[in-house]
């Protein structure tokens, strides 16, 4: 029944995708016609676009260690119920925030915009998750492979994040706007970061399995750079924040402590020739080419995330498009093709034969064009990010005339997004078809 | 197969444990003594604190940005109140009439109110703009006010 679960946290993770997708194509064009779906206005879109993807991560993510834990690790699940409870609290609480959306029933903050209360479902569900997971783990003896470091630290990490970004109901922090923004982007910081250990431990899994070669997660250089990764998500958010008057110490640290990210940059390099063989050997494999696209996508974004945590680069690039790229690049580029990578393992292992020729197809153009896409959706970002700094910092131009400057690359962004859309339609449609069918099969199985 | 480096289960422990300690002495001096710096606290009226939770009820964050955090629709607000050609009875005009990109809310006077109180305090706070900070050689940078009230 458990790896139904798992089963069915990833349906729900790719219906959250679809229509984070689709409410991210509306925001966009809202963004450029203003008066586009006013049914639906950019302040509603535009928080049901960001709380679904973030619900398919988390989801996906999720259900991939329901389904891992017990079928791969040879550890059932310490209880079959609480993945239930966790299942039932995760739709119950996602439906009402997407009506408090609809309805215009805000009050949180960015990212968390549904009224406050509702953050108490999600802090249970996890808590849940926790216990299940730890609990689960003492039966493993050392050593543990990275992946179950990670997504202890990643269950851990978004708990105590999650619940520091609601320290501003207490007025000691809502009062000083200093306090109040460092500290919610010093959570949202190490709440990303907590999202990455949950999605690259699961990268890391897949990787072990289709290669075959266990070394992946246990060898020493695996934990360096998990240690590397935890040092910043603790310590390397502040980058978010140079410009906001806290400590200078603050931002001084958070710069060293991004610095230390040209180390994994230096390894990607280091592995560059191994890793460009390994692609073209494997490229065919489908959960491979996601895992290929992951892999280029984490390039481009160490790069850029290194050079935007320069605080003599990051206050002309900070608030502009620059950041958007970042973020799309991160949360599309890599946590989406590391999940679908993770959702065509099990696919493969529930069918036994993985996707049929016809869908493969299909997926393969689907692959391409959301890649492509993503692409050009990232460039014209960054291109619209540049152009934004340069006009702000020359405060020349009045806002208006500073965004009819770059609406060219905007425009282009916004249909480039719709070609995301389109490409991931023609990924996840198939993989939820066949998912969804052999879920109930295996319901049935399991019942017998 | 050569056999793989590994890292020792109480070497990891350490190293985990360490940064785990860390995090939380840090986390409490960040949360203390790190944000204890308002220079706008003179500003925090009970009219501004109720702004505060009215940006948070209408979502302003969708579309603006306080320190370049949020949305991208609209303009940075942070220095709204000060900038040249602004100041409260701009951002009073526009809170009652909406843009062509910003919806009217049809807010009553004391909400309209309440917003522009919170936004004079965050005015007070520091400055966004990258003009403001000057660029050391090591690549840090520090505030430099340079205010302008014309």
């Amino acid at each position: 029944m458990t790896k139904q679960t798992g089963l069915h946290f990833i349906i729900f993770g790719m219906i959250a995708l679809l229509f984070g997708l689709l409410f991210g194509s509306v925001s966009g064009l809202q963004f450029i016609y203003p008066s586009f779906f006013d049914a639906l206005p950019f302040f509603k879109s535009r928080p049901l676009h960001v709380s679904l993807v973030v619900a398919w991560i988390f989801t996906a993510a999720v259900g991939g260690i329901y389904y891992y834990l017990p079928k791969h690790c040879g550890l059932p699940l310490w209880s079959n119920r609480l993945p239930k409870i966790h299942l039932a609290l995760f739709i119950g609480t996602g439906i009402l925030i997407i009506v408090s959306y609809i309805m215009g029933r805000f009050g949180g903050r960015e990212y968390w915009e549904f009224p406050p209360v509702l953050a108490i479902p999600i802090v249970i569900s996890w808590i849940l998750f926790g216990i299940n997971f730890f609990m689960t783990m003492r039966k493993k003896g050392a050593p543990w492979p990275v992946y179950m470091w990670m997504w202890g630290t990643g269950i851990f990490f978004f708990l105590f994040t999650f619940s520091e970004s609601y320290l501003w109901l207490l007025p000691y922090f809502r009062n000083n706007v200093v306090k109040e923004l460092t500290v919610q982007w010093k959570s949202y910081g190490a709440l990303v970061g907590s999202w990455n250990m949950l999605v690259y431990g699961t990268a890391i899994f897949v990787m072990e399995k289709v290669s075959g070669d266990k070394s992946i997660a246990l060898s020493r250089l695996s934990f360096l750079m998990y240690f590397l990764g935890l040092t910043n998500l603790m310590f390397g958010w502040a980058h978010h924040i140079y410009i906001v008057p806290s400590s200078p110490w603050i931002r001084n640290f958070a710069y060293f402590i991004s610095m230390t990210e040209l180390l994994i940059l230096g390894k990607i390099i280091r592995d560059w020739k191994r890793s460009l063989e390994q692609a073209q050997r494997n490229f065919n494999i489908l959960v491979f080419r996601f895992l290929v696209a992951a892999d280029v996508w984490v390039f481009i974004n160490l790069v850029l995330a290194i050079i935007i945590s320069i605080p003599a680069i990051n206050i002309f690039t900070h608030g502009t498009h620059i950041t958007v790229a970042h973020a799309m690049g991160s949360t599309i580029g890599i946590n989406t093709m590391i999940l679908l990578a993770s959702c065509f393992y099990i696919i493969q292992e529930v069918t036994g034969h993985g996707i049929n020729m016809k869908n493969n197809r299909v997926i393969a153009y689907g692959f391409w064009i959301a890649n492509s896409c993503l692409l050009i959706f990232f460039l014209c970002l960054i291109s619209a990010g540049i152009g934004k700094g340069i006009y702000t910092a020359q405060d020349k131009l009045t806002f208006q005339e500073m965004m009819q400057k770059i609406t060219p690359y905007l425009t282009v962004f916004v249909f480039a997004g719709i070609g995301i859309f389109a490409g991931m339609l023609m990924i996840v449609l198939p993989a939820f078809k066949t998912l969804f069918i052999k879920s109930s099969r295996v319901e049935q199985q399991e019942e017998q | 197969m050569k056999p793989v480096k590994q890292m020792s289960t109480p070497l990891k422990r350490l190293l985990f444990w360490s940064l785990f300690v860390s995090f939380f002495i840090y986390t409490a001096v960040v949360l203390t003594k790190g944000t204890d710096n308002d220079k706008g606290k003179d500003f925090l009226t009970e009219e501004a604190k109720q702004g505060k939770l009215l940006y948070q009820k209408y979502n302003c964050t969708a579309c603006h940005q306080l320190y370049g955090l949020g949305g991208y629709m609209g303009p940075d607000l942070t220095n709204t109140i000060s900038a040249a050609g602004k100041g409260e009875q701009f951002a009073k005009a526009i809170l009652m009439g909406g843009t062509q990109k910003m919806p009217n809310f049809h807010l009553p006077e004391a909400e309209i109110n309440a917003l522009v109180a919170y936004l004079n305090y965050v005015d007070k706070t520091g400055v966004s703009n990258p003009r403001h900070f000057k660029i050391n050689n090591d690549g840090t940078v520090e505030e430099e006010r340079i205010m302008t009230n014309d």
